[in-house]
């Protein structure tokens, strides 16, 4: 896996944005942003009210990922290029997500729409029509997803990446600091797991760090034992998402899940060792 | 805002909005050119080590919202143009601490 195979730079979203079979596909942790200017002929998804299930705590099963992809008029085919705000955060999550469904032909705009908008380039409001499609998705790839019990599993086995910031990794916040502080009943991490703040992975421009500064970061500085296997967890797996592109994705590690239950279930569960204070 | 999720505030946070700040150490304010709020950037938040904690995209009125832990805090401001500007800041439990950044 290259970058090239992964990732694609603002010139060639200029350059092939409108070409036929490439999608561009905007996903925002703000949902209003898309509304407000996207770049010309992205569709939007929207992280929550499109890929959430409404009533139980899970994503959209197979066929209402297939009716989503349909009604915005992405084929099986396609080249699915994504983009978002605050480093791709909810972009690299969707990636993961297309992923999860089998739908592997699947890129990141590097830098995402900070970049973008950071640079001038052009944003506009009108919103594409696209013929509806005939979208087969595949059966959820677990290979890529982690449950509560083989976290608790990997405690002290596997490599534990928790991505949040050190003050929710030490259980002084439980949420990130431009949000609310509630949720999980408890805070604290996970026992062994190793803090590497998702936002480490990138540049201040939102793209990311070369390979070398990636693997040395989670490598050297954090410990993270690359022969092993890896769960990365943060509070409800976007974050987390955001790194399993880094680990598996540009840099390569065979076995990377997300656990997108993260710190809201963890936190929150009966029994299960917690660990407060600072990363050692 | 819906607080179950990540979802940001719809289109940055109007300044005016908040007016208790409860249990929350609120750092919050708004950026702006020659008197003119900057509707397209990004504030990011910085803790003490100098290390990237949150980030959101300005408001159409310029304005951005964290809540943050007590402490000291840098406040760093992303526009187009290469605008960059920094302010430090401290925030503590049951205050709303109000900045305004002229770039």
């Amino acid at each position: 896996m290259s970058r090239s195979d992964v990732l694609v730079d603002a010139d060639w979203v200029e350059a092939h944005g409108s070409d036929p079979g490439v999608v561009l596909v905007e996903v925002d942790e703000d949902t209003s942003a898309y509304d407000k200017g996207h770049i010309r002929n992205a569709v939007k998804i929207d992280w929550k009210a499109d890929l959430q299930d409404p009533v139980r705590r899970d994503f959209v099963d197979k066929a209402g990922f297939e009716a989503l992809l349909s009604e915005r008029g992405i084929s099986n085919d396609d080249t699915v290029i994504l983009y978002g705000g605050n480093n791709n955060w909810f972009a690299a999550y969707a990636y993961w997500y297309f992923r999860l469904y089998g739908h592997n032909n699947v890129k990141l705009l590097d830098g995402g729409r900070k970049k973008w908008e950071l640079e001038s380039r052009e944003l506009v409001t009108d919103v594409p029509h696209r013929a509806r499609t005939e979208y087969h998705a595949h059966e959820q790839d677990k290979a890529i997803r982690a449950f509560r019990d083989e976290v608790v599993a990997a405690i002290g086995q596997d490599n534990l990446v928790d991505v949040r910031s050190p003050d929710e990794f030490a259980g002084r916040l439980l949420a990130p600091a431009h949000l609310p502080q509630e949720q999980a009943q408890r805070g604290g991490h996970i026992p062994t797991a190793k803090n590497v703040p998702w936002s480490k992975a990138a540049e201040e421009d939102g793209t990311f760090k070369s390979d070398d500064a990636l693997r040395a970061l989670y490598g050297d500085e954090a410990g993270v034992d690359f022969s092993r296997d890896t769960i990365a967890y943060c509070r409800i797996g976007e974050r987390s998402a955001h790194t399993w592109f880094v680990l598996h994705e540009l840099l390569g590690q065979a076995n990377v899940k997300n656990y997108d239950g993260s710190w809201t279930e963890y936190g929150s569960l009966v029994g299960v060792p917690i660990e407060v204070g600072d990363g050692k | 805002m819906s607080a179950d999720g990540c979802g940001a505030p719809a289109g940055g946070v109007p300044v005016s909005a908040a007016k208790d700040a409860g249990t929350q150490a609120v750092v919050q304010g708004r950026v702006t050119q020659n008197g003119s709020a900057v509707p397209v950037g990004y504030a990011r938040l910085l803790n003490s080590g100098g290390e990237f904690v949150a980030e959101v995209p300005l408001g159409a009125d310029g304005g951005f919202r964290f809540f943050a832990a007590p402490g000291s805090w840098t406040l760093r401001v992303l526009a187009p143009g290469n605008v960059r500007a920094e302010r430090e800041v401290s925030a503590d439990v049951g205050t709303i601490t109000e900045l305004e950044v002229a770039v």
